[in-house]
């Protein structure tokens, strides 16, 4: 039987947006979702399906994309599809927050998992660039008692193990770990190839998955909030640039040397 | 789990020592444990551990846990998981803090998840509020661009802090502390990655991470071949060189020059930017550097609202007439 991947993927807002565009609702503690900037697959994520689909390219396997929100935009959570992946799940419904907690989206993941039978190899993005948590991966790895190697620059899949070059501080290591397991991928994996046309009119005709609450079973019973967010807000900058100008942009090079040196940082 | 007492820190070594993280969080749980009125414990792992235990004593523990097993000479991250959570069931700890290192970044979600609790992850500071007991978390998100103020609502209340946001205690050898030991009992089965082989991608020199001077370069150099004027100037400043996480995915260089939210934190005395536009992700990986240097041709760049000192122009003119003066000055 070939392999089952699945690829761990979340809506995000741009993050490529303006900066202007950036604001908090400071009441309800939430980002505002901007109104005329389309949302995008998690960058990370896109680095996942990218690193599911180089298993693809060498192996018979089964990409299955899965998602966890309170709502989607169809088109682009289709692009892993259009990228090459066979399958998209989308856990849908209003009480998927998916932003503080981790814990409950893990446990959300997890049960859908279960439902679809269990993968052999399961890919994740490190962490999503809203909250930022790269905490739901480890804890799906947890829930489900799968091995995990977590900041992935290089996947590759081998019998009954997975072989990943994991980044540390000054380099990378070689790391092996039994199946079934859960790998976490970072952008040091290259970039996600773009969407082909075959693959485009592919996805168009293909029909996600798509699952409620009421269909999934959560283990140990009810989604207890294992966080409380007290406040958000954007942080200020006190800094004041002092700039230093000379006769021309050479000039200018020089005098910032002195202004250093005078300030005796060297 | 119920109430719990104590702050509890998974330490970490680093060789014979006591990690520079651990002792950045101990500062951290010192003040957590004083507000609440409560002790501060450690956990250090491995065999031994005797000067460990008595640095973590003398900057701020009452007790070290001596985490012993035969496995655990060396961290491999499933056994020391093993190791924190039996510790954890056994002392009850109302709070425990993790520093987020390499490993620690790993450990403390798989802990927290373990023990069936919530993590306050990557904070930049963690206070008490005395009435409740909570421990408040700040931390940043969407790329730092905001700040979020989370808690945890089981116990134990799980928090990973950012290494370098803490300064450690200064060592005090009078302080009286107890060391507990704590075997625990580990076998090969729960083993279930190996590390086969590391491959060190560091340039020579100072470390990036180590250096009291930093030259960091972005997207705007336009390709690899610039990297080595910004050698030249880290040369003669005696620094390291980064880069922006741009100039690593355009691979002009390697994965560890990286300085960022995804890449390494710093806090050099000097952090002099070429070519950064300052978007927020890079500025969370070095807003503690004491003063920061933008030389960029946009006025409106970011950077120039995180900079102490700012040349506006093209940098490769700025930079050659700045790496000239600083030679003749450090010659003399």
């Amino acid at each position: 039987m070939p392999a089952k991947i699945a690829v761990l993927a979340k809506q995000v807002i741009d993050p490529e947006m303006p900066m202007a565009a950036f604001q908090i609702d400071a009441n309800a503690k939430r980002v505002v979702t901007p109104p005329n900037i389309p949302p995008v697959v998690n960058g990370f994520d896109e680095n996942a399906v990218e690193a599911a689909l180089q298993i693809k390219d060498s192996q018979e396997v089964s990409v299955t994309v899965i998602s966890s929100g309170s709502s989607f935009a169809l088109d682009v959570m289709k692009k892993p599809l259009s990228m090459g992946a066979d399958e998209l799940v989308l856990l849908q419904d209003d009480a998927f927050d998916n932003s503080v907690d981790s814990f409950q989206t893990a446990q959300l993941l997890a049960s859908a998992i279960r439902k679809l039978g269990g993968f052999d190899l399961i890919i994740c993005g490190r962490q999503a660039s809203d909250w930022d948590n790269a905490q739901v991966p480890l804890g799906v790895a947890e829930m489900l008692g799968l091995s995990c190697v977590a900041l992935g620059k290089k996947v590759e899949l081998k019998d009954d193990r997975v072989v990943v070059e994991r980044l540390i501080p000054d380099g990378y290591e070689i790391v092996e770990a039994a199946l079934p397991a859960l790998v976490t991928v970072s952008n040091e994996l290259g970039q996600p190839r773009y969407p082909t046309l075959r693959g485009i009119m592919a996805a168009t005709r293909k029909r996600p998955t798509i699952w409620s609450a009421s269909d999934l079973e959560i283990d140990g019973g009810e989604m207890e909030p294992r966080l409380t967010l007290h406040d958000l807000f954007v942080p200020v900058s006190s800094a004041e640039c002092e700039i230093i100008e000379g006769d021309d942009e050479a000039d200018a090079g020089r005098k910032l040397a002195l202004r250093l040196r005078e300030e005796k940082f060297f | 789990m119920a109430e719990g007492n104590g702050v509890l820190i998974i330490g970490e070594s680093a060789g014979d020592e006591l990690s520079l993280a651990s002792q950045e969080i101990l500062a951290a749980g010192r003040k957590v444990a004083d507000d609440l009125g409560q002790e501060l414990a450690i956990a250090v792992f491995g065999d031994a551990v005797d000067t460990v235990a008595q640095t973590a004593i003398a900057q701020g523990a009452d007790r070290v846990y001596a985490v012993t097993s035969p496995m655990l000479a060396e961290f491999q991250v499933e056994l020391n998981l093993v190791a924190a959570e039996t510790l954890c069931r056994e002392t009850n700890p109302a709070i425990v803090l993790v520093a987020r290192t390499n490993q620690g970044r790993e450990v403390a979600p798989r802990l927290a998840f373990r023990l069936g609790v919530g993590l306050a992850q990557d904070c930049l500071e963690v206070t008490v509020d005395t009435s409740t007991g909570k421990l408040l978390a700040n931390r940043p998100v969407y790329g730092g661009n905001a700040v979020a103020v989370i808690s945890c609502n089981q116990t134990p209340q799980v928090a990973a802090v950012r290494p370098k946001v803490y300064v450690p205690l200064e060592p005090d050898a009078t302080r009286q502390g107890e060391v507990v030991s704590f075997p625990v009992d580990l076998d090969e089965s729960m083993v279930r990655s190996r590390v086969i082989e590391v491959v060190k991608e560091e340039a020579e020199g100072v470390k990036l991470e180590d250096a009291s001077i930093v030259v960091s370069g972005g997207r705007g150099l336009g390709g690899p071949e610039p990297f080595s004027k910004l050698e030249e100037l880290a040369r003669l400043l005696g620094g390291a060189v980064g880069a922006s996480r741009a100039a690593v995915d355009s691979g002009w260089v390697p994965a560890s020059y990286q300085v960022g939210l995804t890449g390494k934190t710093i806090t050099p005395d000097l952090y002099i930017t070429i070519a950064i536009s300052g978007a927020s992700q890079h500025m969370a990986g070095c807003s503690g550097s004491k003063a920061i240097v933008a030389i960029n041709k946009d006025v409106e760049a970011n950077i120039f609202k995180e900079a102490r000192y700012g040349v506006v122009g093209d940098w490769e003119t700025v930079l050659a007439s700045m790496t000239e003066t600083v030679r003749e000055l450090v010659q003399e």
